[in-house]
């Protein structure tokens, strides 16, 4: 009666077309905005410096136990575009090896936040009105109920301060924000027919969690995340600031910024240039999160 | 005639079925006490206002809640459990299709994985050239070019379209009995069409037994055998079609009928007695107390208060029988 339907071909049948056609959708939505053009800029130069510091840097050995008194407290020029610190090191070596040390810890933060607090908020939100959405809410209320930068304090204080503690503490402090956002999504995608009908078809709620729910939830997890580099950045900066996160000599922006503090304002580039750089990345992934949002915002529509 | 006999055994049968929702207010009767029987092969309308707890019956029956009290029987077997509970071969049999086509089907999976996905589930096929073979077949059952739609998100489909592919999947798993909810009441009128027909034709290519909840008298008129009338998650009027709309017996049913709007004086004189419509549909956590309707009846009196039954019907306000 009618011919074997494998042997037809079907509309758009590859995926890899499909997924190039959707990339293609999203920049289009995301370079209509030249603000979002230049967070991704940024964020690519920051990634850049962050990977190849060692090979960009002129004088990468600033970035260690180094010391040069004769060049010391030198006010930026050609030879050291930043100027040159107490010690005689290179500044603009110093901030570019600082990028290094920022981005990894918003990496290692965020990956290890990121996953837990999602998990946990697509769980709550699917079991809504359960014993297990309070327990998982309320233990994620907790945690947002103390001020993140003082759980954050609290923590290093009371264990040796260093870079690892410092992102053990702001990880503890960051995971529940994801939980709140995946939760409030899930617990209304999951009144929607398409998880009903799954569930009357009796679909494995791990399917229906993680396949059918996440996919949906993925813009603003997306955004988020984007935008959360640029805060843990702040947050791990200020730890450093006061003398809770990476520790001297590591060359961290936020150490760079409070050693070069005692020095303002004579030598105002010590401590001037690290803050620019601060600002100058969380910038970039602001810019790069609110373009991440367009997309999101114009394709739902 | 033992053959006669057997297939006059219904499809399915609601006795005293009741589900209250409880809020933070009080309770909400949403289905009070309600039975009726659906014959193989038939289209049974279920007819009512928003809040008179038709989509409820709806729901209860493919399983998504347990009812408050009450039986459900599909082929004799008892299914008055929510969905998990129920045999996987009775679960296959009963479908729905949601009233919000946009809802019923996730944004970010293409047809194909919609459609496929009961079939992974329940004829165990899992190779992707069977899968697509088949999820093929049902889209041609539902008008839809497979060549052109296997591959479509729901965002590139139109109203009728998406309800076409919720159709599609709700035959995936070759049942015997679907609840329509409402399929078409978010659709344009020229599609609304489209869809019933398509319906009528797996219905009789399938003998598929439909529950149709509309708010749509006219559609009912044409797509159902027998309707009941609810208000208030009571039924108020059972019977077949023809006789409901010629012969309405309850007030509440004149009323809607009288309500239906119509462009010519000769159709104006079609209508069974007039009765305009006034006030709401009241609220069910707080139900008036005896018939029902008697705040909106304009033949009410004192009796109408204190009795659960119309004092207009002969054989009661509950009647589980067809009257005529």
């Amino acid at each position: 009666m009618t011919e074997p339907h494998s042997q037809r071909v079907y509309l758009r049948r590859r995926r890899l077309s499909r997924r190039y056609e959707s990339l293609k959708r999203a920049w289009y939505y995301f370079k209509k905005s030249p603000l979002s053009l230049i967070g991704l800029g940024i964020v690519s130069l920051t990634i850049f410096i962050a990977l190849f510091a060692p090979y960009i840097a002129p004088h990468p050995e600033s970035a260690g136990l180094y010391m040069n008194f004769e060049e010391a407290y030198q006010p930026p020029s050609w030879k050291h575009p930043f100027g040159t610190d107490a010690y005689g090191r290179d500044v603009f070596s110093r901030v570019l090896f600082g990028f290094r040390y920022s981005m990894m810890l918003a990496a290692v933060v965020l990956s290890l936040a990121a996953p837990p607090g999602i998990i946990l908020g697509l769980i709550a939100g699917y079991y809504r009105g359960t014993w297990i959405d309070m327990l998982i809410m309320r233990i994620a209320d907790i945690f947002i109920a103390v001020p993140p930068l003082v759980l954050a304090l609290a923590i290093c204080s009371v264990l040796t301060p260093n870079i690892f503690n410092a992102m053990m503490a702001v990880t503890l402090m960051w995971w529940p924000w994801y939980t709140r956002l995946v939760y409030n999504m899930v617990s209304s995608i999951r009144n929607e027919y398409y998880v009903i009908a799954l569930e009357l078809l009796g679909a494995k709620k791990s399917y229906i969690m993680f396949r059918e729910i996440l996919p949906n939830c993925l813009g603003p997890i997306l955004t988020k995340l984007t935008l959360d580099v640029g805060w843990v950045i702040l947050i791990g900066a200020a730890l450093s600031f006061v003398g809770l996160g990476a520790q001297p000599p590591t060359p961290d922006l936020g150490t760079m910024v409070a050693e070069g503090g005692q020095y303002l304002p004579t030598y105002w580039w010590i401590s001037v240039f690290p803050a620019l750089a601060i600002a100058f990345i969380i910038l970039g992934f602001n810019l790069l999160g609110d373009g991440i949002r367009d997309i999101f915002a114009a394709t739902e529509r | 005639m033992a053959q006669v006999a057997s297939s006059k055994e219904p499809i399915l049968k609601v006795v005293h079925l009741k589900k209250y929702f409880k809020v933070s207010l009080g309770v909400v009767r949403a289905v009070d006490d309600i039975s009726f029987e659906i014959m193989p092969g038939e289209t049974f309308g279920l007819i009512g206002e928003s809040g008179s707890g038709k989509s409820t019956t709806g729901h209860v029956i493919v399983g998504m809640y347990a009812p408050t009290s009450g039986k459900i029987y599909y082929k004799g077997i008892d299914i008055s459990v929510p969905a998990p509970k129920r045999p996987r071969q009775v679960r296959k049999e009963i479908q729905i299709v949601f009233q919000d086509p946009a809802s019923s089907l996730n944004p970010s999976k293409t047809v194909f994985d919609i459609v496929a996905l009961p079939i992974k589930l329940y004829k165990g096929i899992k190779k992707r050239e069977e899968l697509e073979d088949e999820v093929a077949r049902l889209l041609e059952l539902v008008e839809l070019p497979p060549e052109y739609y296997m591959y479509r998100y729901p965002r590139e489909l139109g109203g009728g379209e998406k309800q076409a592919v919720a159709i599609a999947r709700a035959l995936a798993t070759e049942p015997s009995f679907i609840v329509l909810d409402e399929p078409t009441s978010a659709l344009d009128v020229s599609i609304q069409a489209k869809i019933i027909n398509t319906l009528i034709n797996l219905q009789r290519k399938f003998n598929l037994s439909y529950l149709f909840i509309t708010h749509d008298l006219g559609l009912a008129r044409n797509f159902t055998t027998r309707l009941a009338i609810m208000y208030l998650g009571k039924i108020v009027e059972i019977g077949p079609t023809e006789r409901v709309f010629k012969n309405p017996l309850h007030p509440y049913t004149q009323m809607l009928l009288s309500a239906i709007p119509v462009l010519t004086e000769e159709e104006e004189k079609l209508k069974p007695r007039g009765i305009a419509s006034r006030g709401e549909i009241g609220s069910p956590m707080n139900p008036p107390p005896g018939c029902r309707f008697n705040p909106r009846c304009p033949f009410a009196n004192e009796a109408c208060r204190k009795i659960l039954a119309c004092i207009f019907l002969s054989c009661g306000l509950q009647c589980r029988k067809p009257c005529i």
